[in-house]
């Protein structure tokens, strides 16, 4: 197995694209440091005691020479260690909600494209208004929404899946559209018409038949959602609707240093934000590398 | 007789990574004012490529490597851009091969044809719509005025032809370079495209250069042929002669297929296939379909001679 | 075509009825109009005695008919935080966005046709790919972000421009008040509208260079140079205007979801507009005002993406004859 990956296509392809693999190390070192965040970090940020409020926005280590790389915040929180944490916040929100958009998505594509007629004309009514909308503008409803429901107390304690939540049902309409497409073109072929007049129950034709071969353009979106996700979280924790500011997320993390960017401590914003582009901009570059490589029709752009 | 146009060792590459690929070889062929060639060849012959870069029109990668293109005494491949751009649709116009691409979809036909006479003479908008509607007229098209407010996706593919034309029409070029004019329309007005462009070619004294893969249509239409293949001219000469005597075993072949040919209920077939241009053989590029094909087939490229009919043909073995 | 109108404004409508549906629903479960009436220190006696004369214990099918029908009379109830009419405090907020959507949307076209445009006709440049690799990284920062650092650098560092607000403004036609005629305001605008078009300008960009690009291999093109037009015009009225349709469908609903990123636009540069006015009334749990934003925004999306399509249809002679799309 190992070895057959080893001479694919793929790999010496990807080899060849130094953007592709510098995104990729870059995005590989983003992820270790936020799965690893609790070995590497010099202080826990949710554990108030660890936290000496005299060491509040201590600038980086190179200017102020003291004992943070970063530099610490308005709490006295060490930077690095609330960026590593924070990292792991967003990237966990990203792929939460980007694998209930897929499954909402694949469901409803499926469905709409192989049932067609009205069911999926009023299914794509439904995704056409929704992306009409923007998905920024329908998780920023639902956000509001909830948080008016409960309260901004009770929603501290929710806000993790509440996030994956939001984001999960205002973006799954991408995914209803890609798989809708490639099911339709599935149907035509000989395949789906000899499995339908060997008698096999139409939802044994949809999950084995026509679903493995819409997974392609489901991967290659799939980069780009969960890039999408990460930044629809930042901008609800930057708007107060996300993560609180004891839990933090990167976006969280940008929102409390933002007030103190006026008064010259401009670290407490610059890290975060910069850890937060790397990892969009490492996600997205692989995608776009993704797609040209599966899609040699595109190629030429 | 005056010539026209003069063509001399044309040479039109293909620009690849860090090679590049010959279209047209060292093409030349001379055209007198008035006088309708045709160039036939296979897909993949370079005839279009050696009609677009007469205009200085060849796409890219492709570029001319080498030749003159010597037209109303000058030589068009030394121009400026913008004085070739004087030249193209003015003096020497194009036809396409599908009226249905051919055509802007958004923009009426009036402005189409209004804008190709503006560009080249010094007229008002009137005039050039004035202009624009008798060269309507001339290909059949009726009620002008009308016409001229509508959009292409409004007429046939017949119908989008004749305007074609028309826009061909409106400087009065001294050449026409019609590249597969009929290809992509019906059968049943093939026939008639083709006979208005010879009328109107005959009563408006241009000369033709035909682009095409139908030796039948060469034969009724030009006075001279020239037959292409793998990017080179194998046969040059009267078409009549060259019809009812070819020379080139490669116009032989073309001449026996052609249906009216067949002896029984088959058509005769060339064996094999062109070679694409990155696998022309050495020598003569026939070699390998070639019946007479002989030792210098395979070391030398021939050169287009005049032969014992009073033709030219590139051969070795014909005398 | 008229069928075509028809049916677009139908389904326009069909999604304002739903949108109603969700607005009420919102007052519905959260709002309480009593509040946002009398305060809190009113006995609960009291407040059962308004609650009847509202109307609150009718069906809810009756309530939501009330709502619409107040709705479409403007009255989208009272903010409880501005002791005013939600409709009144949106359309006093509504100027200040509008203007900077407005100079977003001229600082996106000014930009991203002629760039666009040379990137498609010298795709090998090096301008080209430095505009493509700019426009990917473009894509990747969040707005906030470019607007935090713009701030940093114009207004703290370089003290430029005013980092916040909107400056000095002007009441034109006796309610809009207008940043747009004063010098102070036209300074103030400069940065949230910069930082508002760089989330729009990649895309924008790459979509007229890859139509744009298409557009110059078509058939029709070739043939107008082929007629000896200037290559000037064959660039801009074959080329371009062909890349028009695809750029005002993508476009027009694009600058629909700009609406979407004032709101962060908004918050950072405390720009007073009804973006910075919502999250103000999250924050505070205005829900009249939380209800007549959804409602108001609802409406403009609407409206932007039905003209959006007629235009399209206008401008697309196919369209236009068969009357479909």
């Amino acid at each position: 197995m190992w070895k057959k990956f080893r001479e694919s296509y793929f790999l010496y392809s990807f080899l060849r694209d130094p953007v592709a693999v510098g995104s990729f190390l870059i995005l590989l070192v983003l992820v270790l440091l936020a799965l690893f965040a609790p070995l590497l970090a010099t202080q826990n940020p949710y554990d108030g005691s660890a936290i000496d409020i005299l060491d509040a926005e201590i600038a980086p280590r190179w200017i102020s020479h003291g004992k943070f790389i970063f530099g610490t915040d308005v709490q006295g929180r060490d930077i690095w260690s609330t960026i590593l944490y924070g990292a792991r916040v967003s990237l966990l929100i990203g792929l939460g909600a980007v694998a209930l958009q897929a499954v909402l998505g694949i469901v409803v594509g499926l469905v709409s494209g192989y049932k067609g007629g009205k069911i999926d004309s009023i299914l794509m009514r439904i995704t056409d208004v929704q992306l009409s909308f923007s998905s920024y503008m329908v998780a920023i409803f639902f956000g509001a929404i909830l948080q008016t429901a409960v309260g901004v107390g009770g929603y501290a304690d929710i806000a993790l899946p509440f996030l994956v939540f939001v984001i999960g049902i205002s973006e799954w309409p991408q995914y209803a559209r890609t798989v809708r497409a490639s099911v339709l073109a599935e149907k035509k072929k000989e395949y789906v018409e000899a499995a339908r007049v060997i008698g096999l129950k139409p939802t044994r034709i949809m999950w084995r038949h026509i679903l493995p071969n819409t997974l392609t353009p489901v991967l290659v979106i799939s980069t780009v959602q969960v890039a999408n996700a990460v930044m629809s979280e930042a901008a609800l924790s930057f708007l107060g609707l996300g993560m609180p500011a004891n839990q933090p997320s990167l976006g969280s993390l940008i929102k409390s240093g933002f007030t103190y960017v006026l008064s010259g401590s401009w670290w407490i914003t610059l890290f975060p934000g910069l850890v937060l582009v790397l990892l969009v901009l490492s996600i997205n570059l692989l995608g776009d590398w993704l797609r040209d490589f599966l899609n040699p029709k595109l190629y030429k752009d | 007789m005056d010539t026209l146009l003069d063509v001399r060792n044309l040479t039109v590459k293909f620009a690849l990574r860090d090679s590049a690929l010959t279209a047209v070889n060292n093409v030349s062929f001379t055209l007198n004012r008035g006088e309708r060639l045709g160039l036939v060849g296979e897909s993949g012959a370079g005839k279009s490529v050696t009609g677009f870069s007469i205009i200085n029109l060849v796409s890219k990668p492709g570029f001319i490597a080498d030749g003159s293109v010597w037209f109303d005494g000058r030589d068009l491949a030394t121009l400026s851009q913008e004085e070739m751009r004087k030249v193209r649709g003015n003096r020497i116009s194009m036809i396409f091969q599908d009226p249905m691409m051919t055509l802007n979809p958004v923009l009426t036909i009036g402005t189409q044809m209004v804008e190709t006479v503006l560009a080249h003479r010094n007229v008002s908008k009137a005039e050039a719509e004035a202009i624009a509607m008798d060269k309507l007229r001339k290909v059949y098209i009726n009620s002008p005025e009308k016409r001229l407010k509508q959009y292409p996706h409004e007429f046939s593919g017949g119908m989008r032809q004749r305007i074609v034309i028309a826009i061909a029409l409106l400087t009065d070029p001294a050449l026409i370079i019609a590249d597969e004019p009929t290809t992509a329309l019906d059968v049943t007005i093939q026939a008639e495209i083709m006979d208005l462009l010879l009328e109107l070619c005959r009563t408006e004294d241009m000369g033709l250069i035909l682009i095409t893969h139908d030796l039948g249509v060469v034969s009724q239409v030009t006075q001279k042929v020239a037959v292409m293949y793998a990017g080179s001219i194998v046969e040059l000469g009267e078409t009549e002669q060259v019809c009812s005597n070819p020379q080139h075993p490669y116009t032989r072949g073309l001449i026996a297929a052609l249906p009216e040919a067949a002896t029984g209920s088959r058509l005769n077939q060339i064996p094999g296939s062109m070679p694409n241009l990155a696998e022309i053989p050495v020598g003569c590029a026939f070699n390998n379909r070639c019946e007479l094909g002989k030792g210098a087939c395979f070391t030398t490229v021939p050169q287009l001679e005049r032969k014992q009919s009073g033709v030219f043909a590139a051969c070795h073995e014909l005398e | 075509m008229f069928a075509f109108i028809i049916r677009r404004v139908a389904q326009a409508l069909l999604v304002m009825f739903v949108i109603s549906i969700i607005g009420f629903g919102i007052k519905y479960s959260f709002g309480d109009p009593v509040r946002e009436m009398v305060g809190m220190s009113v006995s609960a006696a009291d407040r059962e005695a308004l609650r009847d004369q509202l109307g609150l214990n009718d069906p809810i099918v009756v309530q939501w008919t009330r709502f619409v029908d107040k709705a479409l009379h403007g009255d989208l109830g009272r903010s409880f935080f501005y002791r005013k009419p939600a409709t009144e405090v949106i359309m006093k907020k509504a100027p200040a966005t509008l203007e900077l959507v407005f100079c977003s949307a001229l600082i996106i076209l000014l930009v991203s046709i002629p760039a666009g445009i040379y990137a498609a006709v010298h795709p090998k440049s090096f301008l080209s790919r430095c505009l493509m690799g700019i426009s990917i990284i473009g894509v990747s920062v969040p707005v906030f972000l470019t607007a935090i650092l713009l701030i940093y650098i114009f207004a703290v560092e370089l003290h430029w421009l005013p980092s916040y607000g909107r400056g000095e403004t002007v009441q034109l036609w006796g309610f809009w008040d207008s940043g747009l005629v004063t010098l102070d305001g036209l300074k103030h605008l400069i940065l949230p509208s910069i930082a508002l078009s760089s989330i729009m300008l990649p895309l924008f960009i790459r979509l007229i260079r890859a139509e744009m690009k298409e557009v110059l291999q078509t058939e029709y093109v070739k043939f107008a140079r082929a007629k000896g037009l200037t290559p000037w015009r064959v660039l801009m009225v074959h080329g371009f205007k062909n890349t028009l349709l695809p750029v005002i469908t993508v476009g027009g609903v694009q600058i629909g979801i700009m609406i979407a990123y004032t709101i962060l636009t908004e918050t950072v540069f405390q720009w007073q507009g009804m973006g910075f006015m919502f999250i103000e009334a999250v924050e505070r749990s205005d829900t009249s005002l939380l209800v007549a934003y959804l409602i108001f925004v609802g409406a403009l999306f609407v409206t932007v993406n039905t003209v959006v399509d007629i235009i399209y249809g206008l401008v697309n002679p196919m369209v236009r004859v068969s009357g479909r799309k």
